[in-house]
């Protein structure tokens, strides 16, 4: 199940959760590319993932981002990417 | 190995007893700071020595037409004049590198744009003076609003909005928009019962650290080059050094010193790439010491901002709708915390429809840094104050509203994200259970206020490794620097899992060449991240050592374990060896060991810390004056490793809360210029403003922690200006809509000026 950041809902119809196949976040992005065709260039201009995003797979930030593993109920959300002071 | 848990394991319901952890032992290295002895930035002392010195612009704006160094390189002891020419070609990120030394703009009052080394540090001011720069003024703009604007003079002609929706196609100021929704707002807004909606304009105020940045660069004969450097972080300033001088990594090693505060501002490297420079022009080894008002010109204040919250509940207290736009100054580069003031702004609440909008937007003031809960600060102010009137209209006490409407384990938050164990509840039941919420506040003119923030902590990569002497004791290497007594925990979980006394471990920090790669100490990362690095080194030495007691009795490996009094075998109960016993034979059993711990903190699940605060407040009705009587901080930190040290992170949170809240702030005059670039003007709290803090500590284990720890230091500063807003509003009957709440800004608002 992707979560689908508010300001890309235009490309889902207004779905803010869909689901897409796949065993890595990249092949899930070629999913959703293939169903509602924007979305990659969305989160990933130039083909890397914005660097003001994180990948977050089942609540927990995923260290290799597109290549992170996912499974068939995992949760996965795109999020600006905080620090700290 | 005894790593962090997985989320779903159950915390035990008796943990083992701590022989440490949750003690209060001195802190490394306090002794030699109070008594003189401890090596700071400016302490540095290489023979040979230069001394550097920054040409600043005195405009907000304007295109650089030349720039003459003729003069100040033939002037009598200048030894290197460095621009921004010296720079590699195309080094570093465009934006890093233009506001290390300038390219073809200046983009705020103080903006370095050329350096000078010199046998002293007042040769190396007179040179300055004689460095020709020739500008193009230009309009300058500081206030977000007005730089958001489709007329505003531009900093970045090839900046354009970038979001989520795609990028915008003509320039613009606002270098991000970021947005969150849940649920359906309006449809939450049209259930309402009571709304509420303001708009609050915050100023931007400095980290106020004591010590200011310096930076020493030795350069050796064969290319690679030493920088001393205060720094919350030796490895990004590696970095930062590698990316703008074009160099391998394996050619730099940076050396933390002591660090006399950072509080975020000094994750951010400003004068090392130019020591590094004047030194290796000059042949000689150079640092370069910041003045305070060259720091409070040219260094990483927090954002200024403005941020609007509108809010509704239905009659039976329950916050139905909820949504806010922040929009904060970056500075003069993008990269504001925005982000983390969206994320933060509605943190505490269990609010089924909201929609956040942030707005990163450049300004020419100089560029934002981090500062101790980046962007939650100005955002808690806003939220708290419009939670607390929504309580008022609903008739219901402020503290219990907050109750009725706190996040629990499993909400999710705006941005989609749900909640593991976090102590919010908890935290509201301590502060509604102690007495200082119920006890009369003895006087006119006074007020009581409470606030309810988070931060969500940051983990981070980290490095620790533990060498076994053979006396028994250990030397542990941190590759975090010691940043408000982080070390002496990190020291005090190595210690618990080893089975020994705090005093037979040794630690230091090391530099960039002793350990592996580990993050700044921000984020209220350190005690956490670190102390998991910590952790895992003490396992590989235990599994290590395991292994020569299994050798020294001929016995399988799996039959040997550590109970943290003695090494065993389960095949034979008359073999038992302490850890000095063992430590002894090291030699004699294959050599020395050493354990290593590299993680990544941030692949956890990890929770953050909830704070409730109560704050009383007197009000001079003819001054404006606020003195703030009475403070109570209660927070959720998981575990405290050390229960002294976290009280001392909550009582200085609420210190530079107060100084926030109350007068300190960066003013600028309509040219850019920094009206108040001395520590005289820009008001620091001393020990006359503050009263006596009472840090109350709520312990709601973090499950993916083996010792239940969270993140302390951040939280502390978020809902001090909150709390004391809603302690004026029972005094006044007027809400704060801006920090700071000067005197002035008081009076005006009770009609008084």
């Amino acid at each position: 199940m992707v979560w689908i950041p508010s300001l890309m809902r235009d490309l889902t119809g207004g779905q803010a959760r869909v689901s897409a196949p796949g065993r890595t976040v990249a092949e899930l992005l070629d999913a959703l590319e293939a169903a509602y065709p924007g979305v990659r260039e969305r989160l990933c201009p130039g083909g890397r993932l914005h660097p003001s995003l994180a990948v977050v797979v089942d609540g927990r930030r995923a260290p290799l981002g597109l290549l992170e593993m996912v499974g068939e109920e995992s949760e996965v959300q795109f999020v600006p990417a905080v620090s700290g002071g | 190995m005894p790593m962090p848990r997985d989320e779903h394991q159950p915390v035990p319901e008796e943990p083992a007893p701590l022989r440490v952890i949750g003690t209060r032992p001195p802190l490394y290295g306090a002794v030699d700071k109070v008594t003189g002895r401890a090596v700071f930035g400016a302490d540095i002392s290489l023979p040979g020595l230069l001394h550097g010195k920054v040409l600043r612009s005195p405009h907000a704006h304007a295109r650089i037409v030349s720039i003459d160094t003729s003069r100040a390189e033939s002037y009598p002891g200048v030894h290197a004049v460095v621009t921004a020419r010296d720079l590699p070609e195309g080094a570093g990120e465009r934006f890093e590198r233009d506001n290390t030394l300038a390219g073809d703009k200046v983009l705020y009052v103080g903006h370095p744009i050329a350096a000078v080394a010199a046998e002293s540090p007042h040769i190396a001011e007179e040179a300055l003076a004689l460095i020709d720069v020739q500008y193009e003024v230009l309009p300058p703009v500081l206030d977000v609003r007005r730089a958001m604007e489709a007329d505003a003079p531009l900093l970045h002609e090839a900046l354009r909005t970038w979001s989520l929706a795609g990028q915008a196609a003509s320039p613009s100021n606002v270098a991000e928009h970021l947005q969150h929704v849940k649920g359906d707002p309006e449809r939450g807004f049209a259930e309402a019962d009571v709304i509420v909606e303001r708009s609050f304009t915050t100023t931007m105020v400095h980290q106020g650290y004591i010590e200011p940045h310096a930076s020493t660069a030795l350069w050796h004969p064969d290319g690679s080059v030493t920088v001393w450097t205060c720094t919350q972080g030796a490895f990004p300033v590696r970095e930062h050094l590698s990316s703008l001088l074009h160099l391998s990594m394996a050619r730099i090693r940076v050396v933390p010193t002591e660090i006399g505060g950072g509080f975020g501002g000094k994750a951010s490297s400003y004068v090392d790439v130019v020591a590094a420079l004047l030194a290796r022009k000059a042949g000689r080894p150079a640092k370069v010491v910041m003045g305070r008002d060259e720091v409070l010109k040219a260094t990483g204040p927090t954002p200024g901002t403005f941020i609007r919250v509108r809010m509704g509940a239905r009659r039976d207290g329950r916050i139905v709708a909820a949504e806010a736009e922040l929009c904060y100054e970056a500075g003069a580069y993008p990269g504001s915390s925005v982000g983390s003031g969206a994320d933060t702004i509605f943190a505490c609440y269990d609010i089924p429809n909201a929609r956040v909008d942030g707005y990163d937007v450049v300004v020419n003031k100089p560029r934002t840094s981090s500062y101790r809960a980046p962007g939650a600060t100005p955002a808690v102010f806003a939220v708290e104050q419009v939670v607390d009137e929504l309580a008022e209209r609903l008739g219901i006490d402020p503290l219990e509203f907050r109750l009725l409407n706190c996040a629990r384990e499993g909400t999710r938050r705006v941005s989609g994200q749900p909640y593991p164990r976090v102590g919010f509840a908890e935290v509201l039941e301590a502060a509604r259970a102690h007495p200082h919420y119920r006890a009369p506040l003895g006087g006119p003119n006074r007020g009581r206020g409470i606030a309810f923030g988070y931060w969500g902590n940051w983990a981070g990569q980290s490095c620790c490794t533990i060498s076994v002497n053979a006396d028994g004791t250990v030397s542990l290497l941190s590759g975090s620097v010691d940043v408000s007594g982080a070390l002496t925990g990190i020291a005090m979980q190595a210690a618990e899992e080893l089975g020994l006394e705090l005093e037979q471990v040794q630690v230091r920090v090391a530099d960039t060449a002793s350990i592996g790669y580990t993050d700044v100490s921000a984020g209220s990362r350190t005690t956490f991240g670190t102390g998991l690095a910590a952790i895992e080194a003490a396992c590989d030495v235990i599994a290590q050592m395991c292994a020569r007691a299994a050798r020294l009795w001929g016995v399988p490996v799996e039959t040997v374990s550590y109970d943290r009094a003695a090494f065993t075998t389960s095949l034979d109960p008359t073999k038992r060896l302490s850890f000095r016993e063992l430590a002894a034979q090291l030699s004699a059993t294959g050599g020395p060991v050493m354990g290593r711990g590299n993680v990544d903190g941030d692949v956890l699940r990890r929770g953050g810390a909830p704070g409730l605060h109560i704050a009383d407040v007197e009000l001079d009705p003819e001054t404006g004056k606020v003195t703030v009587l009475r403070y109570t901080a209660v927070q959720d930190v998981g575990r405290a490793v050390h229960p002294g040290n976290v009280e001392g992170q909550i009582k200085g949170g609420v210190a530079q809360g107060i100084g926030w809240a109350l007068y300190e702030g960066c003013f600028y005059g309509e040219d850019g210029q920094l009206l108040n670039p001395t520590l005289l003007d820009n008001k620091l709290p001393t020990a006359m403003d503050i009263p006596e803090v009472e840090p109350v500590i709520v312990e709601v284990p973090d499950p993916v922690h083996p010792y239940g720890v969270r993140g302390a230091g951040e939280t502390p500063i978020v809902p001090v200006a909150g709390a004391i807003a809603n302690a004026l509003y029972r005094i006044t009957e007027r809400r704060m809509e801006r920090l700071p709440m000067t005197p002035a800004y008081i009076l005006e608002r009770m009609g008084v000026i």
